[in-house]
């Protein structure tokens, strides 16, 4: 009850906020843009398996506006109410922390459901003219919409830690790129170590989402990745709390 | 009468800082105890500690006689807080914001209309309520912070310095807004303005660099003091010869002779005035001003704050 209290007052405060518009904004021209580009590729190379392939890419472009717009959307999570001192005022309601956090993570990845959901018009539109298969349009959401909560759980942690804005948004890219890259430089990188860094790689766990496959492995690595950066905001609050600081 | 707020041997440190060194009291239910102290004394880590924010270093705490280590959100319950600076969110409307606050404190659906009615009544936000927090003036801000602290009711208010910042007029508005609600609630409020203190409350708790320094109501810290009587006199009469009469006058121990009148000092008991009054009538010199200083709270504060760490 009181989560969805939290999570009602954080969509109010995006809703109000020009941030949200301007990057909803931004999401959706470069989606469509890619989309159109992604399709009229798929088209003038022509025979190509249309319905696998373009969603593959246009998965994958989509991933990359995630990784960019979502830690514009969790950076205010935290830090602005330490900036503002409100968090002060919440821990004085008989309001638990974890029910603080959840309300936060709900509401940020609300607004990256309604963003991604807009996207869903591009399949509509185009099955109006060519078959399109379910299975892998569905894939492809599930794996996004678990990436975004993955990041939005990263961004929220890393809010967490701060009072400034621009350090939480800019930490978070840093953790996120983190991930994302890991096993970028893999030819340089000897065979053992990568053995054990692919199974981290956001990137390479998305990959199979994109192509069509729901794997469970994935689905956990991604799932446990949101639950651990849940946690960590936990203790983080908590250790916050308990040094005094603001 | 029931303690509602309890402190023993409080401390905080922060890293190697001692903001609280071992302070213990108690506010009984339907008090109003002012707690004061200079910028940085430890009042605003008290109050934190008592609204639940943090944990004490050491010792106990009791809020209505719970403990707020154990049953921290019915603690948090029956403590309204009105924290320092009265943080917002600029961009929610004053109901909006007090229906969030509603929902915050578990009030049930059914009473939650009600309860904001009643907040945005008591605190006079009516005619704002659909302004946006961020809107409004620095005082209606600080009544929308009371009004957070006051909705839902609680039994304990908690003010860390409600009048801060704001200008002669508001500061009165929310002094009597304050003063409206005694009652039955108990309220503690930190103020590092005297007079305030002085018009609002029945006791007053000092602390100085986070140690309790004095406790009681203005006049005991008089006494325990060991104040001394202060007479201000004027009379027409020769200088020379008042003075001489004033020194003879039993109980004044020391006359000091100012621009336009006399000081008398005289032990805390006995009636100096009067007996003074009465020796320059017998000489048939006319008094233009008599009159006894009584002890004032900021020559207390300045005496018990000034004096280190001694206690009084």
């Amino acid at each position: 009850m009181t989560v969805l209290a939290i999570a009602a007052k954080e969509l109010q405060l995006y809703f109000t906020s020009f941030l949200f518009y301007a990057l909803a904004t931004v999401f959706l021209v470069l989606a469509g843009y890619f989309f159109y580009t992604n399709l009229g590729f798929f088209v003038l190379m022509g025979g190509m398996d249309l319905p696998r392939g373009l969603w593959q890419y246009e998965f994958l472009d989509l991933q990359r506006l995630l990784l960019v717009l979502v830690p514009l959307l969790t950076m205010r999570l935290f830090a602005e109410e330490r900036k503002l001192g409100t968090l002060e005022l919440l821990w004085t309601y008989p309001v638990r922390d974890v029910e603080i956090i959840g309300g936060k993570f709900l509401a940020c990845v609300a607004v990256v459901t309604l963003m991604l959901a807009a996207t869903a018009a591009y399949p509509v539109m185009l099955a109006r003219f060519y078959p399109v298969a379910a299975g892998p349009l569905v894939a492809g959401y599930a794996g996004l919409w678990l990436l975004a909560a993955a990041f939005v759980a990263c961004g929220l942690a890393v809010s967490a830690l701060t009072d400034s804005q621009l350090v939480a948004g800019a930490a978070t890219y840093g953790v996120l790129l983190f991930f994302w890259v890991i096993t970028w430089n893999e030819a340089a990188v000897n065979e053992v170590t990568l053995h054990l860094l692919v199974p981290f790689s956001l990137f390479d766990r998305f990959y199979a989402f994109a192509r069509g496959a729901v794997d469970t492995r994935n689905v956990a690595y991604l799932a446990l990745f949101t639950v651990g950066f849940l946690c960590f905001t936990f203790f983080a609050l908590d250790a916050r709390r308990w040094r005094g600081v603001r | 009468m029931q303690a509602m707020i309890e402190v023993r041997e409080l401390t905080k440190t922060f890293g190697t800082v001692a903001a609280v060194r071992g302070i213990s009291f108690t506010v009984r239910r339907g008090e109003v105890v002012g707690f004061l102290g200079p910028n940085g004394a430890g009042k605003t880590t008290t109050m934190r500690i008592l609204a639940g924010i943090f944990p004490p270093t050491t010792g106990e705490v009791r809020i209505a006689g719970r403990d707020p280590a154990r049953e921290p959100l019915a603690c948090r319950r029956a403590v309204g807080y009105f924290p320092e600076y009265a943080p917002f969110y600029p961009d929610l409307r004053v109901e909006g914001y007090l229906r969030f606050v509603a929902r915050m404190k578990r009030i049930p659906r059914g009473e939650r209309a009600r309860a904001v009615a009643e907040v945005l009544g008591s605190c006079g936000l009516e005619s704002v309520a659909r302004r946006l927090v961020g809107t409004l003036s620095k005082g209606y801000r600080q009544r929308v912070g009371l009004a957070q602290a006051l909705c839902g009711n609680p039994p304990i208010l908690i003010l860390d310095e409600p009048t801060i910042g704001l200008d002669p007029g508001q500061v009165v508005e929310i002094r009597d807004l304050v003063r409206a609600l005694r009652g039955d609630r108990t309220v503690f409020f930190s103020s590092h303005i005297l007079s305030e203190v002085q018009t609002l409350c029945e006791r007053v708790i000092v602390i100085a660099r986070g140690s309790l320094v004095g406790e009681g109501t203005p006049l005991e810290l008089g006494a325990r003091l060991g104040r001394r009587q202060r007479v201000v006199l004027r009379v027409e009469g020769p200088a020379d010869d008042v003075a001489t009469a004033l020194a003879a006058v039993p109980g004044v121990e020391r006359v000091e002779r100012g621009a336009d009148g006399f000081v008398l000092e005289g032990p805390a008991e006995g009636d100096t005035a009067r007996a003074a009054g009465e020796a320059m009538q017998r000489r048939g010199w006319p008094i233009r001003e008599l009159r006894a200083e009584t002890p004032d709270l900021e020559d207390i504060f300045l005496e018990l704050v000034g004096n280190g760490d001694g206690r009084a």
